[in-house]
């Protein structure tokens, strides 16, 4: 893994992330101002002007978004419209709620995830393969939305033994963490499979059998970690996937999370609040792929060497 | 359990069914009743208007929140009941699956033809061209889709060009990356070169002879495609943002339903059972489609 390649990646994710913030702001402040949407019906002129001077809105569409770009490399995000709250401090404060479901809901993923594909790849064909395949189909055609209202039907409605919202305790995280961890960690267990049968297959694993390896051996040291990046991959290619049901999972479960905050600053139309947020999920996003994407280089040696065509698999 | 016999059938009838019916021998019985359902949504989508028993949007307040025949005080009237305004929820199941289902239709299409013809004017033209769309496909992946069009809807309004807009630009990028590299690898092939050696034109290459070859792994994405889109459009409506009232979509009548949870739990069941099954069967036979077009997987 050259410097260069490290480089160019840095410089596609802050062109990314730069194309978001632009995207968002050209659409959110052509769609109407946000000023007579926010204030009542009822209120005069001068209130109107004064709120559009105060937040800069009486300016050219250019101006302001210069102003907004300059604003963001000094760390200010502009305040929220609702309460004047500095938007970047409220969103702020917002992720590590997020930050527990979402590590908890990858995690619970793989845990059960990649032991099933594991074992599905190793019993290939058999009742148990098919088992956890049809498992995993039926777990990543399930709408999260509606996976969680039948938890809650359940296990809060039908049994009360679980709370349906709220996150004061661990009861409050199982059904959000099964509920936006199911569908992930189904397409983690048929990818693994695939991958794992596919490594299988590879005349290097005869090589290693006619070595005369253990089984054990043979798995841990040769199967598993090349069977492992393409899993990486996939995982990185899934986050935006994951972030986007964490919104709807913290809708249904109201866990005061970023999701959450989202949608009720999408609803008051909360401008500067929204892409706080926008930027925030953009920025992860971008990071966890450039991580992926390091880790891939790390993990394989022909991206390491910096072969072209492995890189652009 | 397959479909059809194996015996030659002696009519000409005989012969023409199991000529239409070839392409389904020796399903399993998971993929059946995955394409049953398929059939039965599609024609729901097809005639929703015609067999509707109720107007969707027709109240009956005296009837609210009747429950679905099988419980206590239900009537046959409102095989599944009525909603909080007394809404037939039949009725407006169909229509709400005639909406969802198209949506998804024309934005799975609109994205798959976006993709596939970038894909295609990116490997003809190459250089800077390529370079640009390369780089869009990038950026497009890399983009955080779903929450953005849940923040341009929501500030957009109620705007159904808006919302099928954004629902075609989601997943575009994946039909424009599986096209590039198939219409590379095909120009490479003895076929397309021997109609360019002909004098055939770019166009009639394209079209007529590389489209037809690369067509099974763009329909493969195409079903991988589709219930993801279904996802995307119930999900945005699910949070209210997507299709409004007074239309209606399965994931707006699971979202309008899920406040009647404890009192009318199938209000939210009965539309998400139909978006799961949907969803369901299209996994199903898409997978099944996959490993029939590449016999490398069928391992």
């Amino acid at each position: 893994m050259s410097l260069t390649y490290v480089c160019w990646k840095l410089l596609r994710a802050v062109v990314t992330i730069w194309l978001v913030v632009t995207f968002v702001f050209f659409i959110l402040r052509l769609t109407g101002d946000p000023v007579a949407q926010l204030l009542p019906d009822d209120v005069d002129q001068n209130t109107i002007d004064h709120y559009r001077r105060l937040w800069g809105l009486d300016q050219p569409i250019l101006v302001q978004y210069w102003k907004y770009i300059t604003a963001l490399f000094q760390g200010d995000f502009g305040i929220s419209f609702r309460d004047g709250q500095d938007a970047l401090d409220l969103v702020l404060s917002r992720v590590p709620k997020t930050a527990l479901l979402g590590f908890t809901a990858l995690a619970f993923a793989l845990v059960f995830g990649i032991p099933l594909g594991v074992f599905a790849a190793l019993k290939k064909n058999t009742a148990f393969d098919r088992f956890v395949m049809g498992l995993a189909v039926f777990g990543f055609s399930m709408p999260n939305f509606f996976l969680g209202i039948l938890l809650i039907l359940g296990f809060s409605l039908h049994l009360r033994i679980l709370p349906s919202s709220g996150s004061d305790s661990w009861q409050h995280m199982i059904m959000p963490v099964v509920t936006l961890g199911t569908s992930f960690g189904a397409q983690i267990a048929r990818f693994t499979r695939s991958s794992m049968i596919d490594v299988l297959n590879r005349p290097y694993m005869r090589t290693i059998d006619a070595k005369g390896a253990g089984t054990s051996r043979k798995l841990y040291l040769h199967a598993l970690p090349n069977a492992a990046i393409p899993v990486v991959t996939i995982i990185g290619l899934k986050i935006g996937e994951l972030i986007g049901s964490a919104v709807i999972t913290e809708n249904v479960f109201a866990w005061p999370g970023i999701g959450r905050l989202l949608t009720f600053s999408v609803a008051t139309r909360d401008l500067a609040v929204v892409q706080c947020i926008l930027m925030m999920i953009a920025l992860t996003m971008v990071l966890s792929n450039l991580l992926v994407d390091l880790l891939y280089g790390w993990m394989d040696p022909r991206v390491r060497v910096g072969t072209r065509e492995a890189t652009s698999r | 359990m397959s479909l059809v016999s194996h015996t030659t059938p002696k009519t000409v009838a005989g012969r023409f069914v199991q000529g239409l019916a070839a392409p389904f021998a020796n399903m399993p019985w998971s993929v059946t009743v995955a394409v049953l359902v398929l059939v039965t949504v599609a024609l729901v989508t097809v005639f929703a208007r015609m067999i509707l028993p109720f107007e969707f949007d027709q109240m009956d307040l005296r009837a609210r929140l009747a429950p679905p025949v099988p419980m206590d005080g239900s009537s046959l009237i409102h095989p599944l009941g009525t909603d909080k305004l007394g809404r037939d929820v039949l009725s407006r199941l169909l229509i709400a699956t005639q909406t969802s289902i198209l949506l998804a239709l024309l934005g799975t299409l609109i994205g798959a033809v976006l993709g596939t013809v970038l894909g295609f004017v990116s490997a003809h033209f190459g250089k800077w061209v390529d370079e640009v769309i390369s780089t869009l496909v990038d950026f497009q992946a890399a983009m955080p889709w779903f929450i953005i069009a849940l923040a341009v809807l929501a500030f957009m309004g109620n705007s159904m060009t808006v919302f099928l807009l954004l629902m075609g630009l989601y997943g575009w990028e994946r039909y424009a990356r599986v096209t590039r590299g198939l219409v590379l690898a095909a120009r490479e092939e003895g076929y397309a070169r021997a109609v360019h050696a002909l004098g055939g034109k770019p166009r009639t290459i394209y079209l007529r002879h590389v489209l037809p070859n690369i067509l099974s792994p763009l329909i493969v994405q195409l079903t991988i495609n589709f219930p993801e889109t279904i996802l995307f459009e119930t999900s945005l409506s699910f949070l209210g943002l997507g299709i409004r009232p007074p239309m209606t979509s399965l994931g707006q009548m699971l979202g309008d339903g899920r406040d009647y949870m404890i009192t009318a739990w199938w209000l939210a069941v009965v539309p998400g059972t139909i978006i799961f099954l949907t969803t369901l069967s299209m996994s199903i036979f898409g997978d099944w489609l996959r490993t029939r077009f590449d016999p490398s997987l069928q391992d």
